[in-house]
């Protein structure tokens, strides 16, 4: 590692702290990606390692080259604004993906285009337990309306305080 | 000469943490409960990677990582957003 002697050492030291930051936080993302307990909880874990990490490990090497090269060195900021923008659509998407597979899970037409279900089709499929993919991610009060549907036939006993 | 020694330490346990989270990222996408799981740990993957690839081409001095990791993030990004629309509605472009 020749080229990291040309470095003045309080440089040194500030960019290795900003290194050692930037990846203990994105370290830290990964590791509540595998501890959370739901997938609503797990969507908020990685981003320690989009915003922080990133931007941290991004001022580090744009402050490295720059000293190393003698001339302003700004072209890591591309990844950095590009991250910027793209991490809340790439995660809305995701989140609202979620949102819509639990609520068919939940609804009783799982795995099937909902689209293609016409209310009279004679297509009876119970709802799903997602109890066991975490945390808040069921709640009995439509599988007992589901189980109480199949019963009788009348519908209209809908309680006012709805499920979602 | 002792901070350059520093620095090296750093960047080497910069590059290990990166592995780690790499690793433990690619645990969730092979063991997530739904695909939703499996999706977020396949970005996060990237994340991973590409800060990997920054963080080894401090090491090397070598410029030529950084158009490796921003040719990931941009792969990452078209991935999730593919995925997503897909499980949201059954086809990717409709």
């Amino acid at each position: 590692m020749s080229h990291l002697n040309n470095l003045s050492p309080i440089i040194a030291i500030l960019v290795a702290v900003l290194v050692v930051l930037g990846s203990s936080l994105a370290l830290l993302g990964s590791l509540g990606l595998v501890r959370l307990r739901s997938f609503y909880q797990r969507l908020h874990a990685p981003t320690l390692s989009y915003s922080y990490g990133a931007l941290l490990i991004i001022i580090g090497s744009m402050m490295m080259f720059s000293l190393l090269e003698e001339r302003l060195v700004v072209h890591e900021l591309v990844i950095g604004i590009f991250m910027l923008i793209t991490t809340p659509i790439s995660l809305l998407m995701l989140g609202r993906a979620g949102l819509r597979r639990d609520r068919d899970a939940k609804l009783g037409h799982d795995e099937i285009v909902p689209p293609r279900i016409s209310p009279g089709a004679g297509i009876e499929i119970p709802a799903r337990d997602l109890s066991e993919y975490g945390e808040g991610m069921m709640d009995r009060r439509i599988l007992s309306r589901s189980a109480k549907v199949e019963g009788q036939t009348d519908i209209s006993t809908d309680e006012p305080g709805g499920s979602d | 000469m002792n901070a350059m020694l520093v620095l090296q330490y750093a960047l080497s346990y910069a590059q290990i943490a990166m592995i780690i989270a790499l690793g433990l990222s690619g645990w969730r996408m092979l063991y997530g409960p739904r695909a939703q799981d499996r999706v977020l740990a396949i970005d996060t993957m990237y994340i991973n990677a590409m800060l990997l690839f920054l963080v080894i081409g401090m090491g090397n001095g070598n410029v030529f990582f950084f158009e490796g990791a921003l040719v990931i993030a941009v792969l990452g990004f078209v991935t999730t957003a593919c995925a997503a629309k897909f499980l949201m509605r059954g086809e990717v472009i409709e």
